[in-house]
């Protein structure tokens, strides 16, 4: 008998906690599926981080280590300078990316950290129950904007893409959805482009996933689906900002594009003592 | 010899700092042990600066000297600052070519020479504190004149051999006011 | 065999020691009294092939010890007290991921940013813990620049042996003096497996994770009585100290790196007036020397102890504890930055002699 679905070897037999209607368990499975098909399970690390996330680190089938939270990709940092050829990647959500840990995904980035990002946008804090995150959208109520986002009071979310991508240190950085088959299919492709970078040396990468969070949203997962479409895309636009000429043959080798190495602005100064 | 204790003195810049780490380097070429410390921090960087370097023939108790057999001075306010810190008995060295009066204190010797005029004589300023140097050695005998000159051929790199003759000149001229 | 004895910076030392030891990651961020460290590594690092990397934050340089003690290799991170504080997330997530690291405090005075010159008023934060929950580093103070280049050396195999912090405690003084050090020709590197490693699966069934979460109650009570065992076996077997000049001692000086220097001159001192003074200077402040300050309390000829410390009194309190209250225990200690002068214990010593009542000795 033909076997039309069957779980991918990229994430371990552990029951993930997650909520129903969360996007968590569509991007694991693509990342864990990508890690299978680039043939990266055995020497892959992966850095997982506090928020819903805090137990990906059991889920995903290659080696993986737990970070403070916001510390993920100075972890990796600290990973990937030793194993130079190995795939090593971070999974951050918004409240530990975007809030706790800006200091570290921006210098990861204007190093040109060569990691790759996955980085989950739902909005709002998950594990703490709902609280307002950087990216919370002006008017969203969360447990601590119970009146809506104030931009007065609490300013205005982050689009963190768009800001990343303009360090020189980023090669590569796209926003996507899973939001149907179609955004699905797309997210897969630049969770793969992100991994051909990092495969090349070209610099630090980044997928920035919109997700939803049915529970603390307060709705119904298909509602918070269309919920995503109709608020969240038109604050974080999806596309690829930084990147997007890069190329790969069909065995994921550069062939062209812009990378960091070429836009350099060099100065000379000084002698070496 | 136990714990023989110099504090250097005077301006950045002046080289004291490194004619500190001079003095430490032929004790060391002598065998014996040595401890260098600096004056660290904002000062650094223009103002005061001075060094404590300690000579013994067993291991060294306190890298920091607040009672020093010797103090070589290379501006007033340092003269003014330390005088207190010599044990009685124990040896002033001034730069009478930048210090104009002299220390208060009459339980110690004091030897005033024009440490800075014999430096720009020799073209070089950082000669000055050289020249006191060598006119420690020979007053107290803490370092020998050899031992001096051949630990400057072992840290300076082959390239900067050729300014050792000048450095010893200075040693020599400073030595003529320890007699 | 030994080489010649170069004159060396401590601080330049502990780079030298730590790339010696097989150190091949050093993560940091600048501040004083330690920066020369960082100076040294950036060039050295690089000629032998490691990693250097000047983080954005001492944060980010301690988790990046933690990315490369997870992965398996020998890393360390240097800093000065505030960097230090800044430091206890990281060394708190290590304690209980068990990952095997190298910091260095170079102790500048505090509280707050205070000053830049010598202290040790972080003896409490090194010993007693310094971030959340309960762990131990072990903690080494050296006193000389040939023992912090030895020490430093050995704290590498001690951090992989337990799979633990182990932070070498020195203060500006040890940072910025040079002194004659001696290099081995090949250091005592013990070599010792780590299966627990993340470093990719590489044909194992099993993925390697490491973690410090353990949201169970009765899998983390298990997690942290393992932990206790450890800190035991540690506290059992890694003790270190030196007695100087104990035998008939009448007063024991408690001192520990810089101080014990100073005492060192003290001791001397005190001899020529007739009082016969000794002195027990922990090496490791953890595990502490409990015992041979005991002994020594029960010692007949001690009437007194004298513990002399670069702060207001924080090691007095493992003093008084081996002690216990057997013989009278005085203090002496100073602050902002200052060293005590030698004269300055002196007369505490001659005071106590005395039979004078120097009230347990404030400043």
């Amino acid at each position: 008998m033909a076997v039309v679905f069957e779980p991918t070897k990229g994430l371990t037999d552990k029951p993930f906690h997650y909520c129903p209607g969360c996007c968590h368990g569509i991007i694991h499975r693509l990342l864990a599926e990508t890690l299978v098909e680039q043939d990266a399970l055995e020497t892959a690390v992966g850095v997982a981080s506090v928020g819903c996330t805090y137990n990906s680190y059991e889920y995903f089938a290659c080696d993986m280590v737990q970070a403070a939270h916001g510390r993920a990709p100075a972890v990796a940092t600290g990973i990937k300078r030793n194993l130079k050829d190995s795939f090593v990647f971070t999974y951050q959500g918004d409240g530990d990316l975007a809030s706790i840990g800006t200091a570290e995904i921006v210098h990861a980035a204007a190093r040109g950290e060569k990691i790759t990002v996955i980085f989950v946008n739902n909005a709002v804090y998950g594990m703490t129950s709902g609280q307002m995150a950087p990216t919370t959208l002006v008017g969203q109520v969360t447990t601590t904007s119970p009146w809506g986002r104030d931009p007065q009071r609490q300013g205005y979310p982050i689009n963190v893409s768009e800001f990343l991508s303009s360090l020189t240190g980023a090669a590569y950085i796209e926003r996507v959805a899973v939001t149907d088959y179609k955004n699905i299919q797309n997210a897969k492709k630049a969770i793969k482009k992100a991994f051909d970078v990092q495969k090349n040396g070209l610099g630090f990468s980044l997928v920035e996933v919109l997700s939803t969070c049915p529970t603390n949203w307060g709705k119904e997962p298909l509602a918070a689906m269309d919920w995503l479409k109709e608020n969240m895309e038109k604050q974080y636009p999806l596309g690829c900002y930084k990147g997007q000429d890069l190329v790969f043959d069909e065995n994921g080798n550069y062939v062209s594009g812009a990378i960091p190495a070429t836009s350099g602005n060099f100065v000379n100064v000084g002698e070496v003592k | 010899m136990i714990d023989f204790s110099i504090i250097f003195a005077g301006f950045g810049g002046q080289g004291i700092l490194s004619a500190g780490k001079m003095a430490a380097e032929a004790a060391l070429y002598e065998g014996r042990e040595v401890s260098w410390f600096p004056s660290y921090g904002p000062e650094m960087r223009g103002g005061t600066a001075n060094c404590s370097v300690v000579i013994s023939d067993s291991p060294i108790g306190s890298p920091v000297v607040n009672d020093a057999d010797v103090v070589i001075c290379l501006n007033q306010p340092s003269m003014e600052k330390f005088e207190s810190q010599l044990k009685p008995g124990a040896l002033m060295i001034l730069d009478s070519s930048l210090i104009k009066t002299r220390p208060t204190r009459t339980d110690i010797k004091v030897i005033a020479m024009e440490a800075s005029d014999i430096a720009s004589e020799l073209g070089k300023m950082m000669f000055a504190p050289i020249t006191m140097i060598g006119c420690m050695a020979t007053a107290t005998g803490c370092l020998s004149r050899e031992s001096f000159e051949k630990s400057l051929y072992e840290i300076l790199p082959e390239r900067k051999h050729n300014l050792i003759p000048k450095n010893m000149e200075a040693f020599d001229r400073g030595a003529a006011f320890a007699q | 065999m030994a080489q010649k004895r170069v004159l060396m910076k401590g601080n330049e030392v502990i780079a030298e020691a730590a790339i010696r030891a097989g150190c091949r990651n050093y993560f940091g961020y600048p501040i004083t009294p330690q920066t020369e460290v960082m100076h040294y590594m950036a060039k050295k690092m690089v000629q032998v092939g490691g990693n250097f990397v000047q983080a954005e934050s001492e944060v980010a340089a301690i988790n990046m010890v933690y990315g490369a003690a997870t992965a398996g290799f020998r890393t360390m991170t240097s800093s000065s007290s505030p960097g230090i504080s800044l430091k206890q997330e990281g060394i708190s997530y290590i304690a209980g991921a068990e990952l095997p690291a190298v910091v260095v405090n170079i102790v500048r005075a505090g509280p707050g940013l205070g000053g830049i010159q010598p202290a040790q008023g972080d003896y409490f934060q090194a010993t007693k813990g310094g971030g959340h929950g309960d762990y131990r580093n072990i903690v080494i103070a050296p006193a000389s620049v040939q023992e912090l280049y030895e020490l430093v050396v050995e704290a590498f195999n001690l951090a992989d042996k337990y799979r633990m912090t182990c932070m070498i405690l020195g203060d500006g003084t040890l940072g910025q003096m040079m002194e004659p050090v001696a290099f081995r020709d090949e250091e005592p590197i013990e070599t010792i497996e780590k299966p627990w490693a993340a470093n990719g699966r590489k044909g194992d069934s099993f993925h390697h994770t490491v973690t410090s979460i353990y949201i169970d109650p009765d899998v983390l009570e298990r997690k942290n009585l393992e932990l206790q065992e450890k800190y035991q076996i540690v506290e059992a077997n890694e003790v270190r100290y030196e007695a100087i000049n104990m035998e008939d001692a009448e007063i024991v000086i408690t001192a520990f790196s810089t101080c014990s220097r100073i005492c060192r001159n003290v001791i001397r001192q005190a001899a020529e007036l007739g009082i016969k003074v000794g002195m027990i200077r922990p090496i490791t402040l953890w595990p502490f020397p409990y015992k041979a300050i005991e002994e020594a309390a029960n010692m007949s000829s001690v009437k007194a102890f004298l513990d002399v410390e670069l702060n207001a009194g924080q090691m007095i309190e493992d003093v008084k504890l081996a002690v216990s209250g057997k013989k009278p225990v005085y203090f002496h200690g100073r602050l902002g930055g200052n060293l005590p002068m030698q004269k300055e214990i002196l007369d505490k010593i001659v005071a106590i002699h005395e039979g004078k009542n120097i009230e347990g000795g404030n400043f």
